[in-house]
């Protein structure tokens, strides 16, 4: 049995952090792939002359790289690909997952769409799903990696289910696969996994079914490994201040869409958990400036205290052009130095902790 | 003898070819979407997408043709997102599912655009088939919208309502009108906003001279899985002339309502499923009409529309299609009720 939230978080603190304070700085996960990524998906798929199986592995073995390299370049204290061998968050694992089929896209919002998978059998482990993303990352990255995974409760959700009485059903099964698989994420030296479970912003009554599939999940997962939960785009007031016994170390969360309309949500009760806050908004284009991302930080500080508070966008970049994410990344990181100083040097309120330091202090 | 009409409540997927040609054109963020003064080539990839969609509903054999709404980018809030006094803000969760819509904010005085009629017109000359028009319902679009500007619930429903009637006068000539209203059952209304929703449903229902229904979906969060049986009971006082019903969620509370309640003289019958892939067979979808009608005890029905349970944008178009084919061909199959 182990105790989350655990003490994990300094274990990703750089060498030469220069501040005092440490506000980790991560990313959601999914990143815009390079134009000529898509055009090589299109050869392999094509069965183009001179482009088989290992020219393919290149191609993704390249773009992984390049995309660590750039979270690196923009200054982040934990790394992801930006899942360049990833299609989408369900239809990658569903891929894998013995049980599943697929019958063509569907929306999700504007033109947005994904492969919606049935699944038409009870679920089994197939191939394996991110060990050798996450080993092939960890080998190029200089900074530590993280990896996202979708979780049990969103691949039932949002699935069509023809097979299981129900999603509750369906998503247990899974659940006992996610495990299986961070089981071997940890033998191969990952230390930081976000469980993503956009489905639970959406149905308060199956709070009870994500933590049972959580508890699966973690079940036998030492606690120097950081589990984190990533939940977006929803009414936050429907599952706090239920997720605090959820067994992770930190929530990450959508906020800068809706202008921290929520963010009041998590005052009351304590927030018990680290929280990662989303300081960049992923769905315009539009740069943040730092001073802004400030701000944005701050209104992290109303929750929890420096030492729970982690840095990252709403949700995954990938629908953003490459530079724009990029810009976007490279201003969390500085806004997120920036008040690191300042907090070293006494000169932000940090009301979660009680305290009012300021500047004249 | 309950004549048996196939139609759909609207809502379908965008066909695959236009689903890129049209990201293409509009960029997959939040300001590319559709604010109602689109260029003349996303209208032209929209014209030809309706074409095709009015060409699988008649080569299936639907009795009553709908336009698709394939330009909703926003679901049910489409006809908000195109009005003036309206701003469409952050993206926020569509129910409990995993699909998002433009935040539609009022701020001032609502006023119909025509922008349904518009896409009414269209259709009307691309088919001699009759026309089901479909629209959100008032009730449903409250929930869905935020008022900066009416000020009370109340108010805001009211202009909801009227906008909407707006809306239906400008419509050129239809059979039938589809009022969704899954909020009924997603978010039942209260004490008194039960007999306002009903208020609303009968303004938008006055300003149109074709058959009107209040079509529900979905199953109730609040409620043991049915309408709610005092929400129904004022929907009865709604001057509409039928009630649909989601027979896919939910058959017995369903039946059991109109048999303890009553009914309209019409009925939509939702009984193919439009949240999955399994594709019915005709005569499975046969059964489900006759069952329903043989379980609303007491009631003879004058038209039961036969039509998928909820709108489809969210079903692969193959299976999509296929779904089509299986309910349009549910009328040469015999339906003996």
């Amino acid at each position: 049995m182990t105790d989350r939230p655990a003490d994990n978080r300094e274990q990703f603190r750089p060498a030469d952090h220069d501040n005092d304070h440490f506000l980790l700085t991560s990313v959601v996960g999914s990143y815009k792939k390079p134009k000529w990524l898509d055009r090589a998906r299109e050869l392999y798929e094509d069965d183009a002359d001179n482009f088989g199986d290992t020219e393919w592995e290149e191609a993704k073995d390249d773009a992984a790289r390049l995309i660590t390299e750039e979270h690196e370049r923009a200054g982040l204290d934990t790394v992801v690909d930006g899942e360049m061998r990833r299609t989408e968050m369900v239809e990658y694992f569903a891929e894998r997952i013995e049980g599943y089929e697929f019958n063509g896209r569907v929306k999700v919002w504007g033109h947005n769409y994904f492969n919606k998978p049935s699944v038409a059998e009870n679920v089994e482990y197939g191939e394996q799903w991110l060990v050798d993303e996450f080993e092939f990352t960890d080998s190029v990255a200089d900074r530590p990696v993280k990896v996202p995974i979708t979780g049990p409760y969103t691949l039932a959700n949002w699935t069509f289910n023809e097979a299981y009485e129900d999603d509750e059903a369906l998503a247990y099964d899974l659940a006992e696969l996610v495990n299986e698989e961070i089981e071997q994420l940890v033998d191969a030296g990952a230390r930081y996994i976000q469980i993503d479970e956009p489905a639970l912003a959406t149905t308060p009554d199956d709070h009870a079914i994500v933590g049972e599939c959580l508890e699966r999940i973690v079940e036998d997962i030492p606690e120097e490994v950081r589990i984190g939960l990533h939940v977006c785009y929803g009414d936050y007031s429907r599952i706090y201040p239920e997720v605090l016994d959820y067994p992770i170390d930190e929530l990450d969360l959508e906020l800068t869409n809706g202008d921290y309309e929520q963010i009041d949500v998590f005052t009351e009760p304590e927030f018990t958990l680290d929280l990662a806050l989303g300081v960049v908004d992923n769905h315009t284009a539009e740069v943040e400036s730092v001073e802004e991302i400030k701000d944005n930080i701050r209104q992290g500080l109303k929750v929890v205290p420096p030492e729970q508070l982690t840095i990252s966008p709403d949700c995954g970049l990938k629908l953003l052009p490459r530079e724009k994410a990029y810009a976007k990344m490279e201003n969390m990181v500085t806004a997120a130095r920036e008040v690191e100083a300042e907090l070293d040097a006494g000169e932000i309120d940090v009301p979660a902790a009680g305290e009012t330091a300021s500047a004249d202090d | 003898m309950t004549q048996v009409r196939s139609t759909t409540p609207g809502l379908f997927p965008v066909p695959d070819w236009a689903k890129d040609e049209l990201a293409n054109l509009k960029g997959r963020q939040k300001g590319g979407l559709v604010s109602g003064d689109e260029s003349a080539e996303i209208s032209d990839a929209y014209d030809r997408a309706r074409e095709e969609v009015v060409g699988l509903q008649t080569d299936a054999g639907l009795d009553l043709v709908v336009e698709g709404q394939l330009r909703w980018d926003d679901m049910l809030t489409h006809p908000l997102a195109v009005a003036d006094a309206v701003e469409t803000r952050g993206i926020v969760r569509y129910f409990d599912n995993n699909n998002f819509y433009r935040e539609p904010v009022v701020t001032g005085d609502l006023a119909a655009t025509g922008d349904v009629a518009t896409d009414l017109e269209a259709t009307a000359e691309l088919t001699d088939e009759s026309l089901n028009a479909v629209l959100p319902g008032p009730y449903t679009l409250s929930q869905l919208a935020t008022d900066e500007h009416y000020g009370d619930e109340s108010a805001f429903l009211s202009a909801l309502a009227e906008f909407l009637a707006g809306e239906a006068e400008a419509f050129p000539e239809v059979e039938t009108l589809f009022l969704l209203e899954p909020s009924l059952l997603e978010s039942p209304p209260g004490d008194g906003a039960d007999e306002r929703a009903s208020e609303a449903i009968d303004t938008v229902a006055q300003a149109t001279d074709a058959d009107v229904v209040a079509h529900t979906y979905w199953e109730s969060h609040r409620g043991d899985g049915g309408i709610d049986e005092k929400v129904y009971a004022h929907l009865m006082d709604a001057d509409v002339d039928a009630v649909g019903f989601d027979f896919v969620a939910n058959h017995e509370d369903n039946a059991y309502v109109i048999s303890e309640y009553g009914a309209k003289d019409d009925i939509a019958l939702g009984i193919v499923d439009g949240q999955n892939t399994l594709v019915e067979e005709p005569s499975e979808i046969a059964e489900r009409v006759e069952w329903t009608l043989d379980n609303a005890h007491g009631v003879d029905f004058e038209t039961a529309y036969a039509t998928i349970n909820t709108p489809t944008f969210y079903l692969p178009s193959g299976r999509f299609e296929e779904k089509l084919a299986a309910l349009g061909a549910v009328e040469r199959t015999e339906v003996t009720a």
